[in-house]
């Protein structure tokens, strides 16, 4: 209503002729805004672009009018409809001499057209001519067609005419002149390689918003090449101190702050300049030492600058005063009610925490808060600073964590990056194996299609290689225990592809292996697995070989082979199934059923999966077949890339006769897989694999990841097998074998880990009794207890004792708010006092020594705890109060800064001040 | 780098886009839509700011302001200040206001050259340029000085004579 109100105002000024623009435009804009729906605003606009179309065309129109009608297709274009037949005329307009009509034309055209778009070749003689026009405004309008249009080939028709503009007397044309050669660096770098030095010159610009504006591409040319810039570290740093010390002319201050933006830029570079050159970094930290000093944090821009100087001091060799500062400033981040600050801060504490892990603790309960705050971003943010300081000791609070927000959402983009990171994790940390088969069923049931397949590859080859230990019963509960909850899980609907290869594969390998549950059992499940999901081929290519390893280890057993009829059933139906992988599957099963326990024995050894298999690349033992059949006059077998390499030259040299000869070539070549497969069949001894082997169908080889397994049987097994593999190594077996051998050099580290952290998952469920205990006590401060519990499992075990205590002291002194001293000393003494006594023992001494540590923990902990934590509980309730209160005063001063210094008293920034005043209230009563 | 400006008001219609990558139509339209469903699916009491990789691509964070019935969004990557990107919707703002006096949706719509100019002056190819609201409007204003100087369509839009009568 409202709106209609002012529509009806406008249009009373429109008819007027104050606006310049026709009654027509104005109805369509209103009718628009009146649309109730999506199809009648399409309706709306078809009926616009009719009459366009129309009229655009017609004879003599007043240029008034033209104008009107480009402006008119620019609105239709960005309500997202075509608007190209009118682009010609957008074109046409540049050409104009009168300058409205000139620069609409450039504006609609640089909206209308990308750089490859046809019509551009007929706006580059323009172009070139309008940046020599004497009109300033026409060669800023051209150099701004100039950023959106040109591309890599037209650049040199342009170059020399914006080098030249660089020396213009105007400081606006200069600047966008630098902005437009910026440009070309991005859209072609070596199109201005030989320019580069301009920047530099330009640096030393009489004017400010000149030097200002050339920071931007030496930005850029400094994040590609740091070390060709590094003489250029004294001139940044006397610039910015320059800045920071309030040298520039009064115009360039932005809420009393000088130029922030030239500030911001100077520091980003500077950042870049310093990390990891100690000799560099020690010219700036007198200059960012003053900045830290003097910025106003109660603006925006303040603290925007501010964050900008804790992103340099992380990057640059640190220099323990600035990090003191930058923690400061981090502190007052996260203590803020704002949430784009505790974003910042959050933000900044993830660059800081490599440099000086204690810090992260001090902030424990305001990251906690951030993690449970409603504001996803903030959330994303928290998980991020987490997923950085994940160690041994929090690595299963921060995944669960994890998991469960993934669990959550519903992005799929976030979710598959929070599932990697949760892999990652717990293959880096896990404290168990037992912890570890549990995460990653988590995150394949619930993100299963989501992971990269090499992730469940690495789980399956995690469980049958175990962790690298000698520790046979180890490695032999890690699969039982894995057997066991993936028996458990399969009955549940719709779970994710990947996750039932991994479950079809783990079963059928050691599904009987130690004798708990009956291969009917298994083999029932698998058949249902292989019914319920019909339409996945893959699914089912793992079932029936899973099958087939379970009757092979029956046999081998000496049992008697008891094949469920359903089973029974499912291999008649994939012995005629669509699918050739699939029937060969059935087939192969068909067959292994039908051999003796020895030839079994030597063809599925049980629990070989690991077991080295030395594949004979050269095939040595068919060198007499092949030298019989080259005397029958077969051809000779030419390697694939000799093929390939021969077809490529033929095609070079595709000249006169050799073109024919090309062509048979070529027809060889494909033809010759054939002979040479053929080759291959007759000395294998098993009959069965006559069948498998002349497929080579990519369908065939995409499959074969899943055959993997299957060829764990040793050198002595059928040929034919073996040839498999080496299709399967050639193709795909190689990422994951160099997986693989990263991944080993993890799980011999993980043994370590394991020692550790077992203790402390140990020490963990000995916390929990006594806190549950609290909770009968004191129910009114269950939810801070919630948090602390948390806070100690995220940061408990995070750092070694001394330094915790030291800290303490430290922002004792630091702070200002005697309110916040009192609780961050507090809740430090909290955790120290906790750990004091078992954590040295915990994370200093050699694993060895843990298991000695791990009773202390036991007995101490419930006798040291009880009192200080409830002390530090109730200290952490009334917190809360105070610190509302003690912060008020800035937060009023924050917003009551937007208005002044923003000069600003239109209806729409009330508006949002208005709205921020209500947060702020609400604020005010929750604390309260 | 700044990927794009975009005002979309909160009914989801856009009221101006400006892509400094190339894009096609569908693209953009693609892009305001999945914005738009962001921002008016987020409270009022959080952060300006919105995680957009999933909408933009790798190496993009998204920054936006509310104001009466418009949104303005800023995409970016990771060489700009998210702090900073949020003043400078609040530089453009400013300059919109001063500007109109009073700004409003309505001012966008019908002013759509005039709001280019304004944008242009502040951001130009994808970098920050100028942030002085002051400097700006000068810059602005003289452009429409001039045009109406060489004018013989005199084609005075109303906000420069009330700026002369200032």
């Amino acid at each position: 209503m409202e709106q209609l109100k002012t529509i009806g105002r406008e249009l009373a000024m429109g008819s007027q002729g104050g606006f310049g623009q026709s009654k027509e435009f104005l109805d369509l804009v209103k009718s628009i805004g009146e649309a109730r729906s999506k199809a009648e605003e399409d309706r709306i606009v078809l009926r616009e672009i009719e009459s366009l179309k129309r009229r655009i065309v017609e004879p003599g129109i007043p240029k008034r009018k033209m104008k009107e009608y480009i402006i008119r297709l620019v609105y239709v274009e960005m309500l997202g409809h075509d608007a190209s037949f009118g682009y010609i005329h957008a074109v046409k307009m540049t050409h104009d001499d009168n300058l409205v009509l000139k620069r609409t034309g450039y504006l609609a055209v640089t909206l209308f057209l990308n750089e490859d778009h046809d019509l551009i070749i007929l706006i580059v003689n323009t172009i070139q001519k309008d940046l020599k026009s004497d009109n300033y405004l026409i060669v800023c309008a051209a150099l701004n067609a100039v950023c959106k249009l040109i591309n890599e080939e037209t650049i040199p028709a342009v170059l020399p005419q914006v080098v030249e503009l660089l020396g213009h007397s105007k400081e606006a044309v200069r600047k966008k002149a630098i902005m437009a050669l910026h440009r070309f660096y991005h859209k072609s770098p070596s199109s201005v390689s030989h320019l580069l030095s301009n920047f530099r010159k330009k640096l030393c610009d009489s004017d400010p918003g000149v030097m200002g504006a050339t920071l931007c591409p030496l930005f850029d040319l400094i994040t590609n090449d740091a070390n060709s810039y590094k003489d250029l570290v004294v001139s940044f740093v006397s610039i910015l101190k320059q800045v920071a010390e309030h040298r520039l002319p009064k115009a360039y201050d932005y809420h009393q702050l000088p130029a922030p933006f030239i500030q911001i830029r100077l520091l980003k570079i500077l950042a870049l300049l310093g990390s990891g050159d100690k000799q560099a970094s020690e010219h700036m930290y007198t200059v960012v030492g003053d900045i830290f000093r003097k910025c106003d944090s109660s603006s925006n821009i303040g603290n925007a600058v501010l964050y900008e100087c804790i992103c340099c001091v992380s990057s640059i060799h640190p220099n323990p005063k600035l990090l003191e500062a930058a923690a400061d400033v981090i502190a007052r981040f996260l203590k803020s009610d704002s949430h784009n600050l505790k974003y910042m801060g959050i933000d900044a504490l993830g660059r800081l925490i490599k440099l000086s892990p204690e810090i992260a603790e001090q902030h424990q309960l305001a990251v906690i808060d951030c993690l449970e705050d409603p504001d996803d971003t903030l959330k994303r943010k928290t998980f991020e600073l987490l997923y950085k300081m994940t160690k041994s000791s929090n690595v299963e609070v921060i995944v669960d964590r994890m998991i469960d927000y993934m669990i959550s959402i519903n992005d799929n983009h976030y979710k598959t990056e929070i599932a990697s990171r949760c892999v990652e994790l717990a293959e880096q940390f896990a404290p168990s194996n037992h912890w570890f088969i549990q995460t990653m069923n988590k995150v394949f049931e619930h993100a299963g299609d989501l992971v990269n397949i090499k992730v469940a590859h690495n789980l399956m080859r995690l469980i049958a290689e175990g962790f690298g230990e000698d520790d046979d019963t180890a490695d032999s509960q890690l699969r039982s225990s894995a057997v066991e909850s993936y028996l458990h899980i399969i009955g549940e609907p719709k779970l994710p592809s990947v996750f039932l290869q991994v479950i079809c594969w783990v079963l059928g390998e050691y599904g009987t292996a130690d004798g708990k549950f009956s291969a009917s059992y298994i083999t029932g499940k698998l058949c249902d697995v292989a019914e319920s999901y019909s339409s996945d081929e893959t699914v089912k290519g793992y079932a029936v070989t899973a099958l087939m390893k379970i009757y092979a280890f029956e046999i081998a057993a000496g049992r008697k082979l008891d094949i469920l009829p359903e089973c029974q059933s499912l291999i008649e139906e994939l012995s005629a199934s669509h699918s050739t992988d699939l029937q060969q599957r059935a087939y192969e099963l068909q067959a292994v059923i039908g051999l003796d326990v020895r030839a079994i024995g030597s063809i599925m050894p049980s629990d070989a999966s690991c077991e080295d298999i030395e594949v004979d690349k050269s095939l040595s033992f068919l060198n007499g077949y092949v030298e019989k059949s080259l005397e029958k006059g077969a051809q000779p077998y030419i390697p694939e890339n000799e093929r390939f390499g021969m077809v490529n030259i033929s095609n070079f040299r595709n000249q006169d006769q050799l073109e024919v000869t090309s062509h048979g070539l070529r027809f060889e070549a494909y033809e010759l897989p054939k002979p040479s497969v053929q080759s291959r069949t007759p000395p294998i001894s098993v009959a069965s694999s006559t069948e498998l082997v002349p497929v080579p169908e990519p369908s065939y080889y995409r499959e074969t990841p899943q055959t993997a397994p299957v060829p764990s049987s040793t050198d002595t097994g059928p040929s034919g097998l073996k040839l498999r593999l080496d299709g399967v190594q050639k193709k795909w077996g190689r990422p994951t074998y160099s997986s693989s051998s990263a991944s080993t050099s993890n799980s011999s580290s993980l043994k370590v880990v394991n020692g550790v952290t077992q203790v402390d998952g140990v020490s963990s469920g000995n916390s929990k009794t006594h806190e549950t205990s609290y909770d009968s006590r004191r129910p009114q401060v269950e939810v801070s207890e919630e948090k602390q519990k948390l806070a100690a499992s995220l940061f408990g075990g995070s750092s070694k004792t001394e330094r915790r205590s030291s800290t303490g002291h430290k922002v004792a002194k630091a702070s200002s708010h005697a309110s916040e001293k009192f609780h961050t000393s507090k809740s430090t003494t909290i955790y120290s006092a906790d750990n004091v006594v078992e954590k040295p023992n915990l994370v200093q001494p050699p694993p060895d020594l843990l298991d000695l540590g791990e009773p202390i923990v036991a007995s101490s902990a419930p006798s040291v705890d009880p009192f200080r934590q409830l002390e530090g509980l109730l200290d952490s309730t009334q917190d809360p109060g105070t610190f509302g209160g003690t912060k008020a005063p800035d937060l009023m001063a924050l917003y009551a800064e937007t208005p002044a210094g923003g000069r600003s008293a239109g209806v729409a920034l009330p508006l949002s001040l208005s709205r921020d005043g209500d947060k702020f209230n609400t604020r005010i009563v929750k604390c309260k | 780098m700044i990927k794009s400006v975009l005002v979309i008001n909160t009914q989801g219609k856009p009221r101006l886009t400006k892509f400094y990558d190339i894009l096609t139509v569908e693209k953009q339209q693609e892009l305001l839509r999945s914005v738009f469903g962001v921002l008016c699916s987020r409270a009022d009491n959080v952060s300006n700011f919105v995680e957009a990789e999933s909408i933009f691509g790798p190496d993009s964070r998204l920054v936006y302001k509310h104001y009466a019935t418009l949104y303005f969004v800023i995409v970016f990557d990771s060489s700009e200040n998210e702090l900073a990107m949020l003043d400078l919707i609040q530089v453009f703002v400013e300059t919109l206001d001063k500007c109109f006096r009073n700004v409003s949706e309505l001012d966008m719509v019908f002013n759509y050259s005039k709001l280019h100019n304004i944008l242009d002056g502040i951001i130009f190819g994808g970098q920050v340029m100028e942030t002085s609201s002051a400097e700006i409007i000068r810059a602005v204003e003289e452009i429409s000085k001039l045009e109406a100087a060489s004018n013989s369509i005199s084609l005075v839009p109303k906000t420069v004579s009330g700026w002369r009568s200032r």
